[in-house]
């Protein structure tokens, strides 16, 4: 097995991180970060960071439950805001997304996942306008490079402060920054059902997908090359293949080209032009 | 004049935006004159921002006297020697990464970018022109020679400005930060304070190295501008990732103490190094 060794400098990710938040929210003229809290670790690391980087009193937490929401997840998220010292709202989506699940009983687990994803996006949003900031988004490498996210739901965000770091990595700076020993400690959930867990659902563990995607992505291996370094081919194809199938979560849609300049194509411009 | 004051600037840019750049530069030019430097030094694209893609032809500029962005300038360089960064439209509209040299009211020397680094997150190849001249120029602080940021990370530019009589090379980068592992430093500024050092100590030269600080979009630029003298020791550092202006007093004494103790300029075989690149390039595929 070659070495991989996923360790960071913590002191430095924290830096270059809250530098990146304060850059990307100062620069268009506002001060202020909203945070999807959901209790998990993700959000929770994004949410000491914004605090870091804006003031706390500049961080708005918003925890969205529905019904069937584990308490855990709540009381997680009051850890965090608790830790902080951010401001917070608490805002069921059950009314939100009941009706559309009465009208359509034959809704399965994710199709139910998905339209609380997006319910959540949704107030977000808004709270955002109301707040005046920017979503932040709490999505890491590993669950992007996966696809393990809901297009236009948990994926949506105007800036990603965490989007490079695999999720072993945010155990690690996570713990470096003080989050909350019950937060970084249990298993990932996306809480969409009871008892759901991330690993369990995905099939294999993420400490074991880092490692792999480490050395698909960052260090360019061949599939046959991880199997040769010791990878099982099982979890290697089906690792390869959740990221080729959802590419289509980390771009934006293709445009149909007409014209001698289209958006996408031919038009570029960084995000932060003028700024 | 054998003792000067360098003074690198480490500053952030808007994207873009020519006119709050340059109202940025003027102030610092005023605070660095006050302070009592000689030669100040701007990092790659100071007056534009560095990922200008469709935005390179917009901020193009002409470093004359009657150019709106180089007027001012020119007028400051009456009281300090001044390196600033932008994009060169050359007389046929062919858009280049450059550094300007401006001194007592004239463009003493404008390098022209000659490495665009066209692979990875760089896409420079794309919207710029490559320079095509490795010059060293002499000012009232000796004979140096500028490069730009990948045309450093190449061996035979800096190896060039010494045999072409510079013994001050200055180099200007807009450095994304990148490669974070357990180390205290990014991997990218590792390597470029690791190869600085070693110019300095493999030409017995000073090198000079103003980086950019800064986001852009998720882009992160790390500064740690540095000057290390002509034994590889290093004079002075600016910090990582904050704007400053670093100031260091350079005796060019120095060039003469070193090079007693340790002649390798002398000792260089040029025509040595002529003749068996020249037998080298004749031999097809001898670079495959």
């Amino acid at each position: 097995m070659p070495n991989i060794d996923l360790t960071i400098n913590t002191d430095l990710a924290r830096r270059i991180l809250t530098g990146f938040i304060r850059s990307e929210i100062t620069r268009i003229g506002l001060q202020r970060a909203v945070v999807g809290l959901s209790g998990g670790v993700d959000s929770a690391l994004v949410c000491f960071l914004a605090a870091e980087a804006l003031g706390p009193e500049n961080v708005l937490a918003v925890r969205m439950p529905y019904r069937t929401s584990s308490r855990e997840s709540l009381e997680h998220a009051q850890l965090v805001i608790d830790a902080t010292g951010v401001q917070s709202l608490t805002v069921e989506i059950t009314a939100m997304v009941e009706p559309y699940f009465a009208r359509f009983p034959e809704m399965d687990n994710r199709r139910r996942g998905n339209m609380m994803a997006r319910a959540r996006m949704l107030v977000l949003y808004d709270q955002s306008a109301a707040f005046g900031g920017l979503v932040v988004g709490t999505g890491n490498k590993t669950e992007i490079l996966l696809g393990y996210s809901t297009l236009y739901g948990d994926s949506a965000y105007a800036i990603n402060p965490i989007g490079d770091l695999y999720k072993t990595q945010v155990w690690q700076l996570s713990e470096a920054m003080d989050v909350p020993e019950a937060v970084v400690k249990k298993a990932p959930t996306a809480d969409l059902w009871a008892g759901q867990t991330d690993e369990q659902e995905l099939g294999f563990s993420y400490r074991e997908a880092d490692r792999l995607l480490y050395l698909l992505v960052d260090r360019r291996y061949t599939p046959d090359e991880c199997v040769e370094a010791g990878f099982r081919r099982g979890l290697v194809e089906a690792v390869v293949t959740r990221m080729r199938r959802n590419h289509f979560k980390r771009l934006m849609p293709p445009i149909a080209k007409l014209s001698n300049r289209t958006i996408g194509y031919d038009f570029l411009y960084l995000r932060d032009w003028g700024t | 004049m054998s003792k000067f004051t360098l003074a690198l600037a480490q500053l952030n840019t808007r994207l873009g935006v020519t006119k709050a750049n340059l109202e940025k530069h003027l102030a610092i030019i005023r605070e660095a004159r006050t302070a009592g430097a000689d030669l100040l030094v701007f990092p790659e694209l100071s007056l534009t921002g560095y990922v200008l893609q469709d935005l390179a032809h917009a901020v193009a500029h002409t470093p004359s006297a009657d150019d709106a962005l180089f007027a001012p300038l020119l007028e400051a360089s009456h009281d300090i020697d001044l390196v600033v960064g932008f994009v060169d439209e050359g007389p046929r509209h062919r858009f280049y990464i450059a550094s300007a040299y401006l001194s007592r009211g004239e463009v003493v020397h404008v390098h022209h970018k000659v490495y665009l680094p066209t692979y990875g997150l760089f896409d420079e190849g794309r919207f710029f022109a490559w320079g095509d001249e490795i010059r060293a120029f002499d000012t009232r602080f000796g004979r140096m020679g500028m490069l730009i940021c990948e045309d450093f990370w190449h061996a035979s530019p800096p190896y060039l400005l010494w045999l072409d009589g510079a013994d001050m090379l200055l180099f200007t980068s807009a450095s994304p930060g990148r490669g974070l592992t357990a180390e205290p430093m990014l991997e990218s500024a590792r390597w470029v304070e690791h190869i600085n050092r070693a110019y300095a100590s493999l030409f017995t030269v000073f090198v000079a190295h103003a980086n950019r600080v800064g986001y852009e979009d998720g882009l992160n630029f790390w500064g740690g501008s540095t000057l290390f003298d002509p034994a590889g020791e290093l004079l002075a550092k600016a910090p990582f990732f904050e704007e400053s202006v670093t100031y260091q007093e350079v005796d060019l004494r120095e060039l003469h103490r070193v090079r007693a103790r340790l002649p390798l300029l002398r000792d260089e075989r040029t025509a040595l190094v002529q003749r068996e690149l020249a037998r080298i390039l004749s031999q097809p595929n001898r670079l495959r």
